[in-house]
């Protein structure tokens, strides 16, 4: 595998570049051991591409999405004022998130407190790339012909209407794309959105992960496709729960991408 | 003679009753959606209009269930269309005439005959409606809110409507058979395809029977739609109405992008700004100025909801596709989003009544929407997943509203469960929302 150096914005700047994209990794891809795997992949896909892009580092702070969909709308706004501080500091025009939660809030929610980019989710980024012709998949890949199924991410579906972009990412791969039975905008949330992450859940007889899961299920998919690594987990966890995990395989958009143009993180 | 005006007094009176009581609680519902906060919706003319035409009008979201939506369009297109019956009924009945657009000849039959297809199609629907909630017992017609006057207010309607279409189509069975016998008034006009079928039921009566019958049909028929007409707005029907001007004020915003909350925004510019000076002497006060009232952060009564919200918990008619997405309550979780609609509508009611009695001040009642009506284990089950807004047929966010609460929670009471204020604290301290160092957070390029 190639080995390559992440650019942070403070090292791109001291050698006097200024990157065409910056990939805004979020809280989870930075230190949930899973979804730095995806975030792996997304930079491999970035670097494999040849776009010249940079991360912030240490210079990231969360976007403040679970705070604000918990109610604290001021510590939101204080976190949401100090990224656009950073952001516009090195005067950045165009990003692309690796978590639909970061996209939905950078898009919609910043620009009205100053903060104006150009904002993607790595899936539309991926597909982008894919229709220029940016990226070649190996011959050999491993989801050829597999049937795989996508759990849309509540804030890039139903939040943000982009239903297509992951989908075409999939039929790239060569696969048997399949719905579930409540997908795009019926699609059913995976249970951890609005801050549920960091809490338990309610009462009730059943854990929502467990009833998306069954959805997966009705497929006989052999992956699930997420875009979002709380998606990932609450999905990885519904299938381990299921006892599923060595027939269904959960992984997200772009380590799938990662692996079928043979860059595979380790 | 005499008794012809008797009648048409009557009629009048009976009108003029109804139109009152009509325009009073429209005035009182008017008077409670103007209550809430502002908010400002006066953009985007154009394509609110047409978010009013494609939702409201040509019922877009109903037909994503395509059995109740085709069902619905054709009480929706029944109750538009007969109503242009309603125009000949009310002059007949004010002027002492009988069927006086009868002159206008063939158009009059088609009209009639289209009226009574549309009338077989209403009454069906309702039939078949009735069954859905009764028989099938469909779950989302099921729910514990739904207990008591919501299920015996759907089924009002749907019997209302029932027999307003049967009296409609007797009242032309009668009139026909009158028309053959050649009686007096009865001017020959309209052509009835469906009610036909009815006059085996009244052909046995005799000559004088027929015009008791005729007229006490036309009877049932106004005064039923006079009553329906003030009943509506004190029931989930309201919907009828409300709709338009609900779909016409919708979030036409992306639905996962929520407000940022203006006055807080104030704060944080004040702190984020180097030159401001918090010891700073505040300008003198302006005596003429109107002292602006501390509004609180969030919603925690009705009058803490804004103006569209309280609009939107009225035109709500209880349907249950918000709560039959909802994942928290497809998973067996307190949380129903009907139910929170049902709750505002019900505490925005009780807090204008108190308004009303109180000479337009409010008595405090010692009640809150939150607390006495939505607890905090609703609100804390809600994913934030927009399915509710989405399922809504007529654009309503019962999330919004859900999502304000929690503003009230946090920022009036910091009232949270425990794992979310550690998430607020790491956040605060570290930037992320699990207790990592933010020292840390580019690590994983190390080993990229």
């Amino acid at each position: 595998m190639n080995t390559f150096k992440v650019p942070t914005m403070a090292e791109m700047i001291a050698e006097g570049k200024s990157p065409e994209v910056l990939f805004w990794v979020g809280c989870a891809g930075s230190f949930d051991d899973r979804a730095k795997k995806i975030t792996k992949a997304i930079a491999q896909i970035l670097h494999h591409a040849n776009v010249s892009f940079a991360v912030l580092g240490a210079e990231e702070s969360c976007t403040g999405d679970p705070a604000k969909r918990a109610g604290n709308e001021f510590l939101f706004q204080m976190q949401a004022a100090t990224n656009i501080a950073v952001l516009n500091g090195y005067g950045i025009k165009k990003i692309v998130t690796g978590c639909p939660h970061c996209f939905n809030i950078m898009k919609n929610e910043y620009p009205e407190l100053g903060g104006e980019y150009k904002v993607m989710h790595h899936s539309q980024f991926i597909a982008t790339l894919i229709s220029e012709g940016k990226l070649t998949l190996a011959e050999d890949h491993p989801f050829k012909g597999k049937r795989i199924t996508f759990h849309d991410p509540c804030y890039l579906g139903r939040g943000n209407g982009e239903y297509e972009a992951p989908r075409s990412v999939i039929e790239a791969l060569d696969a048997e794309l399949v719905e579930m039975r409540r997908c795009k905008s019926k699609g059913l949330c995976c249970g951890a959105g609005g801050a549920q992450m960091f809490k338990e859940a309610e009462k009730g007889n059943k854990e929502i992960n467990e009833k998306r899961t069954e959805d997966v299920l009705e497929t006989s998919a052999s992956f699930v496709a997420t875009g979002c690594p709380f998606c990932n987990t609450m999905m990885t966890d519904g299938v381990k729960g299921a006892e599923k995990s060595d027939t269904v395989d959960v992984q997200d958009l772009a380590e799938m991408i990662a692996s079928a143009v043979s860059i595979v993180p380790e | 003679m005499i008794m012809a005006h008797l009648a048409q007094l009557m009629f009048a009176a009976m009108l003029g009753t109804g139109v009152f009581l009509f325009a009073r609680r429209i005035a009182f519902v008017g008077r409670n959606i103007n209550m809430g906060r502002d908010i400002d919706l006066s953009d985007r003319k154009a394509e609110r209009w047409k978010t009013m035409a494609r939702v409201a009008m040509g019922q877009s979201k109903m037909v994503a269930r395509p059995v109740a939506g085709i069902l619905h369009i054709f009480v929706y297109v029944g109750f538009v269309i007969i109503n242009i019956e309603m125009l000949e009924i009310v002059l007949d009945g004010l002027l002492g005439t009988h069927r006086i657009f009868a002159s206008l000849g063939s158009l009059y039959n088609i009209l009639i005959a289209v009226f009574e297809i549309l009338a077989f199609a209403v009454l069906a629907a309702c039939v078949i409606f009735l069954i859905r909630r009764n028989v099938l017992a469909l779950a989302r017609f099921k729910s514990p809110e739904m207990g008591g006057w919501p299920s015996m207010d759907a089924n009002i309607i749907l019997v209302a409507e029932i027999v307003l279409m049967f009296a409609f189509l007797s009242m032309n069975a009668t009139d026909a058979i009158a028309q053959n016998l050649e009686l007096d008034h009865y001017v020959k006009a309209g052509s009835f395809p469906i009610s036909q079928f009815l006059v085996p039921m009244y052909s046995g009566l005799s000559e004088s029977g027929i015009v008791i019958a005729e007229r006490g049909f036309w009877w049932l028929h106004i005064a039923g739609v006079i009553s329906f007409l003030v009943y509506v707005p004190y029931s989930k029907h309201f919907h009828i109405l409300l709709a338009f001007p609900n779909t016409y004020y919708s979030n036409l915003n992306e639905s996962g992008a929520l407000d940022n909350m203006a006055s807080v925004k104030k704060e944080v510019d004040l702190m984020m700004d180097p030159t401001a000076d918090p010891y700073a002497t505040p300008p003198p006060p302006d005596n003429d100025a109107v002292p602006e009232t501390p509004l609180s952060f969030g919603v925690k009564d009705g009058t803490d909801l804004n103006w569209k919200q309280i609009m939107e918990s009225y035109s709500c008619t209880e349907c249950g596709r918000c709560t039959s997405v909802c994942p928290a309550n497809m998973t067996g979780k307190l949380l129903s989003p009907r139910k929170i609609m049902m709750d505002c509508r019900d505490r925005v009611d009780e807090i204008g009544h108190n308004r009303d009695a109180n000479g337009g001040a409010f008595k405090d009642d010692g009640k809150k929407l939150l607390g006495n009506y939505i607890s905090e284990e609703e609100l804390w089950a809600c994913t934030s997943c927009q399915a509710c807004v989405d399922a809504c047929p007529i654009n309503i966010s019962p999330m919004g509203i859900i999502l304000d609460m929690r503003r009230s929670l946090i920022m009036e009471d910091s009232k949270s469960p425990e794992t979310i204020t550690n998430m607020f604290n790491n956040i605060e301290n570290n930037g992320a929302p699990w207790a990592f160092p933010a020292a840390s957070r580019g690590d994983w390029i190390k080993d990229a």
